[in-house]
């Protein structure tokens, strides 16, 4: 093989290095492109109507979108009070009874594929246990299928944090006569606050802009959200419905909804990744 | 100078030291002692198999929270099975390989899904495999750090981004650029290609796959910034040592390392293109048909699932769809034991945590 000269070998380095900054630095201009586009857009559509009035049929202006930001707002809370109780549960499993055991190694590898399932077949599961016995399609069916979205994000994380505890916290606790329940919920928790809300936080994040499992579990509804026994309204669904139709105006509220989401996913993630970056030990 | 008082029990205690604490002559120091070797005497000796009952509670209720976990998902199984019988024994195994989809008689075959699901997929690793590496390299070797923790951040908030902004930027703003100014010109390169054959619409296979690729990138990316930063740095500077160049060192010893990982985090983002919904639902065109032009409209499997699920009307409609979805669930869980298989064997090859 014929040596590379000396001019050929750096500037073949050099080359690599602007590629690789292009590349970069092309993704990070669709990332500002799709803000951009979402922050311009969605902001003709925001006004004082959009967050107090019900939808409109398409051709009648006013109107707005709040059922559908209530709606969103009490199914992500139902997610959240049903999928994080259980995911703590299930990783303090993890991290202090089960270990290395079979039933945990079981455990693990089930988080690995739940969480790898595509979020329009958990929507299609729940479909079949809450919606189909009941006829009915309804804002419960909704919050269980994004609680059953957050269950192994929550469960991984859980286990992580509670694993990075030294040892000797627990059998200082433990050897103050403390039962083990007060040892993990009193003691082990408090030393991995700041982690664990970051999980959950990031975990609330991310159901609360999902669309497909609520397609067919909660569906949508031009109606204040009631009980959540009926179809709920929320914004991702509606962002469907409308971005799909052929409306200009309602394509507008779409985008407003959009901006909405957006800026909510965004600032609790970005929250969390920073805020509480500092208070960890 | 107290310890933290549980409970009731503090109480009690609070009284048993302040009861030691008249006696004359003690010290508080004493009197501490005394207050634990009067809590811990009054128990019983712990004798080897006893358990605080509100132990045994909380084992089961932990175990049970997690017993949940694996229901869900053989409920997931089973229900998707359950419920697709009916089509599967109506279409069989030619489900997979019919072309058919009408509702109106009855015919349904998987096949223009599978396939869209299939090419979309290809298309987005190969646009977000490459890029993923040279970026993760960026990120690893060649940025200074301040650089490269902003541009990670960036990359981040590219995966924290809903999947449904991307269906509403795809339709909106992506596709119509892609109709006016980039299929024209992918027609003009390759003119007797069927690949770039056909109107230039904007939405179809092509901005969909594209769209996929942004979305699986920064997944990829993360796995294989951490497979490149597991190399040992003994043998990088062996490299440099030698002479050679930034990239010659990488070339050689870092991808080299790093292969085996970097293939595992393309399967991994394999699994999730393969179940991506909203963003792909946008901009795929909806339409059952197999064509050999990228620029046609297509359908993924999650695409026909999210458009038709609400309208299917009658059982054998609704159980095919269902069937689709079991198609789904096993490709996905296909690459993902591929992708853990793999990515397990890197952990015994180079001893690191991924």
């Amino acid at each position: 093989m014929k040596p590379r000269t000396l001019t050929v070998r750096t500037s073949l380095n050099r080359l690599v290095m602007l590629i690789s900054a292009a590349v970069s630095g092309l993704f990070l201009f669709v990332l500002a492109w799709v803000l951009y586009e979402v922050a311009v857009r969605g902001a003709a559509a925001l006004n004082w109507s959009f967050f107090t009035k019900l939808p409109v049929p398409p051709g009648i202006t006013g109107g707005g979108l709040a059922n559908a930001i209530i709606g969103t707002l009490m199914i992500t809370i139902l997610a959240t009070l049903i999928g994080v109780p259980i995911g703590i549960l299930a990783g303090v499993y993890l991290a202090e009874f089960g270990q290395e055991g079979r039933f945990a190694n079981i455990l693990r590898f089930t988080c690995n594929v739940l969480m790898g399932t595509p979020s329009i077949i958990i929507g299609l599961f729940v479909y079949t246990i809450l919606v189909v016995p009941f006829h009915r399609f309804s804002g419960y069916a909704g919050a269980v299928a994004l609680a059953i979205l957050m269950l192994p994000v929550v469960t991984k994380t859980t286990e992580d944090i509670l694993k990075l505890v030294p040892n000797t916290l627990r059998e200082s606790a433990l050897a103050l006569a403390a039962p083990r329940w007060k040892v993990t919920l009193g003691i082990v928790f408090r030393a991995g606050k700041s982690g664990l809300l970051t999980g959950i936080l990031l975990a609330i994040a991310r159901i609360s802009g999902e669309t497909a499992p609520l397609l067919f579990t909660a569906l949508n509804s031009s109606y204040w959200p009631g009980w959540l026994k009926q179809p709920t309204a929320n914004l991702t669904v509606t962002i469907f419905n409308y971005a799909m139709s052929p409306y200009a105006d309602w394509q507008q509220k779409a985008w407003g909804a959009s901006l909405l989401i957006t800026i909510s996913v965004l600032f609790v993630t970005i929250f969390a990744r920073l805020a509480l970056k500092g208070a960890k030990k | 100078m107290f310890l933290y008082p549980f409970g009731h029990r503090a109480i009690s205690r609070l009284k048993t030291f302040f009861s030691i604490r008249r006696e004359p002559g003690l010290s508080p120091n004493a009197a501490l002692y005394l207050l634990v070797w009067d809590s811990v005497s009054k128990k019983q000796p712990a004798q080897p198999g006893t358990v605080v009952r509100g132990d045994m509670l909380f084992r089961w209720l932990t175990a049970i929270c997690a017993a949940i976990v694996i229901l869900v998902v053989a409920g997931i199984a089973l229900q998707l099975g359950v419920h697709s019988e009916l089509s599967l024994k109506r279409f069989g195994l030619g489900f997979l390989t019919s072309r058919a989809w009408n509702p109106v008689i009855g015919e349904f075959g998987a096949a223009s899904s599978i396939y869209g699901t299939l090419i979309t997929t290809v298309i987005a690793m190969l646009l977000a495999g490459p890029a993923a590496l040279v970026i993760a390299l960026f990120l690893v070797e060649l940025a200074p750090p301040a650089i490269s923790r902003i541009v990670g951040i960036g990359i981040e908030l590219l995966a924290a981004i809903p999947s449904i902004i991307y269906g509403m930027w795809g339709l909106f703003v992506f596709a119509p650029f892609m109709a006016d100014h980039v299929q024209p010109s992918l027609a003009k390169i390759a003119p007797n290609l069927p690949l770039f054959s056909g109107p230039p619409m904007g939405i179809g296979i092509l901005s969909a796959g594209i769209i996929l690729a942004i979305m699986v990138l920064p997944f990829v990316c993360a796995i294989t910034r951490e497979v490149f930063m597991m190399v040992p740095d003994v043998v990088k500077e062996a490299a440099y040592g030698m002479g050679a160049t930034t990239w010659e060192a990488t070339r050689k010893v870092t991808m080299r390392y790093g292969l085996h990982g970097i293939i595992g985090a393309m399967f991994l983002g394999l699994g999730r293109a393969v179940g991506e919904t909203m963003a792909v639902t946008f901009v795929i065109g909806n339409s059952h048909s197999i064509s050999a032009s990228l620029f046609s409209p297509g359908n993924t499997i999650a695409s026909t699932l999210a458009n038709e699920f609400t309208e299917a009307s009658e059982p054998l409609y609704l159980s095919a769809l269902i069937e689709l979805g079991l198609v789904l669930v096993l490709m996905s869980l296909v690459v993902q034991t591929i992708a853990h298989l793999w990515l397990g064997s890197i952990r015994r090859k180079i001893g690191g945590g991924l």
